[in-house]
């Protein structure tokens, strides 16, 4: 049994709940006063600024902050006490984009999107449209919470589904520490359940990837490195298989940007991003070729920005006025958040990007 | 004048040091990147030598440096303490081995 830590910034009526009061922290101090370059100045050294969105390739859809999990860091303030919910009529508008979108990748996210009560019914309708990549983020504790979820590995696998789930780290203790107590065992149980059904095999078919995110004020290492130490230490100790590992950079927003404050790091994690930026990686950030649709139907540059209240930059800004030729070409909207994801490598929800 | 010896701010400032002695500030630089290299050794394991040696040299901006660069490697706390206990015990080892040097003079001097 999984065991919940705490409750959502929201829920505790948080002053870091307020996306605006997330915006200032990210523009005052250290980047008000000189101190270190806002984003903005950054690109514009190598005149990438505006950050311009190329043709769609990924429509990140999350259906809900609702989660059985509250994690320590997680950039949505996801937790059981979130209520906001994707509805059928959004679904609906939703479908009819993924019917006639160009993108190659449908991404579901939240929260955990399984616990949407419509969810299965929005699985069996977009899997229709036959979009090349279908991706569930999925907690993986959410297959062993309730029996009515015991099914989802089979569920997806009808589908076709390319599950990619969050494992921070091989070991029980770091893990249980970020996402609570039991979370270690229960997705390692999720984890064999999907390897049973054919999910994570080498020559399967059923995408089974894992999503890494660092326990705390630290960047990320090799995704390489670190793939090759995940895949010995779950075949090793558990007979587990998975594809690929995305190391991920917590943006510092929402809980994590809490954390880095609580514990003193917030500057310090700053100056590592800044001093890890990689212009490289600005190039190929996921919001140039990514949308990010709210639970309400909003339409943002990705879901970063969503959780921070930054609508696309558009005449169009909600999906039942979706229009692919308006947004291509959109200027990005960023702030000092965006250094996330140009630290070494580059991050998205994919991985690394340079 | 700052009153301390140690700032850790100073640790962002370490690539400075070419500011004054750019060829060999930049031929250091150059060859600790090389030795940091995966090669006979992974990167992982010259990240637990560093922080090991770190502890027995006392420097406390490369036990925070290597500290981060272990937690970013995915080392565990256990594997951290694990090799500063190398450390240590090749340091008291070091200290103690010298013992048979003072038994060696004083069988000498004292019969």
């Amino acid at each position: 049994m999984t065991k919940i830590k705490t409750q959502s910034l929201h829920k505790r009526d948080s002053d870091l709940a307020q996306s605006n009061r997330q915006l200032e922290i990210l523009s005052n101090g250290i980047f008000q006063n000189g101190e270190l370059p806002t984003f903005k100045d950054k690109i514009s050294e190598t005149n990438q600024f505006p950050l311009k969105a190329k043709k769609l390739e990924i429509l990140q859809i999350n259906v809900g902050y609702m989660c059985n999990q509250v994690c320590e860091h997680c950039h949505v303030d996801a937790g059981p006490d979130r209520k906001e919910i994707m509805t059928r009529e959004t679904m609906q508008q939703c479908l009819e984009v993924i019917k006639n979108t160009g993108a190659h990748t449908l991404d579901l996210t939240g929260g955990a999107p399984e616990m949407n009560p419509d969810f299965r019914w929005f699985v069996e309708e977009a899997a229709k449209a036959g979009i090349k990549d279908f991706i569930v983020r999925s907690n993986l504790t959410i297959i062993r919470a309730n029996k009515k979820y015991y099914d989802l590995p089979e569920f997806f696998k009808k589908h076709n589904v390319h599950v990619v789930s969050s494992m921070p780290h091989w070991t029980r203790g770091k893990t249980d520490k970020q996402r609570g107590d039991g979370v270690f065992d229960a997705s390692i149980k999720a984890l064999q359940e999907l390897n049973a059904v054919g999910y994570g095999m080498p020559d399967s078919d059923l995408r089974l990837d894992l999503v890494y995110n660092p326990s705390g004020a630290f960047l990320p290492g090799d995704q390489m490195s670190m793939e090759k130490d995940f895949k010995k230490a779950l075949m090793d100790d558990f007979g587990i298989q998975f594809h690929n590992l995305f190391a991920i950079t917590n943006l510092p927003i929402s809980r994590f940007l809490d954390f880095l404050i609580a514990s003193e790091n917030y500057e310090d994690y700053m100056y590592q991003l800044v001093e890890a930026y990689n212009p490289a990686a600005v190039a190929n950030v996921m919001c140039t070729n990514t949308l990010s649709i709210s639970w309400d139907g909003y339409l943002y540059d990705c879901d970063f920005n969503q959780m921070l209240e930054l609508p696309v930059n558009s005449k169009v800004k909600h999906i039942s006025e979706y229009n692919e030729d308006l947004l291509e070409g959109r200027n990005i909207v960023i702030s000092q958040h965006c250094y996330g994801c140009t630290a070494g490598a580059g991050s998205s929800c994919q991985g690394v990007v340079a | 004048m700052q009153k301390t010896y140690y700032d850790p701010a100073d640790l962002r400032k370490f690539g400075k040091i070419t500011e004054w002695s750019e060829e060999l500030g930049n031929k250091f630089f150059e060859y600790y990147g090389k030795v940091f290299e995966e090669g006979a050794l992974t990167a992982r394991e010259k990240s637990l030598i560093a922080l090991a040696v770190a502890h027995t040299e006392q420097c406390p901006y490369c036990i925070d440096a290597y500290t981060k660069d272990g937690l970013q490697r995915g080392v565990t706390k256990e594997e951290m303490m694990e090799a500063i206990h190398v450390g240590a015990a090749i340091k008291s080892g070091a200290t103690l081995v010298h013992g048979v040097q003072m038994m060696n003079k004083v069988n000498k001097l004292d019969g």
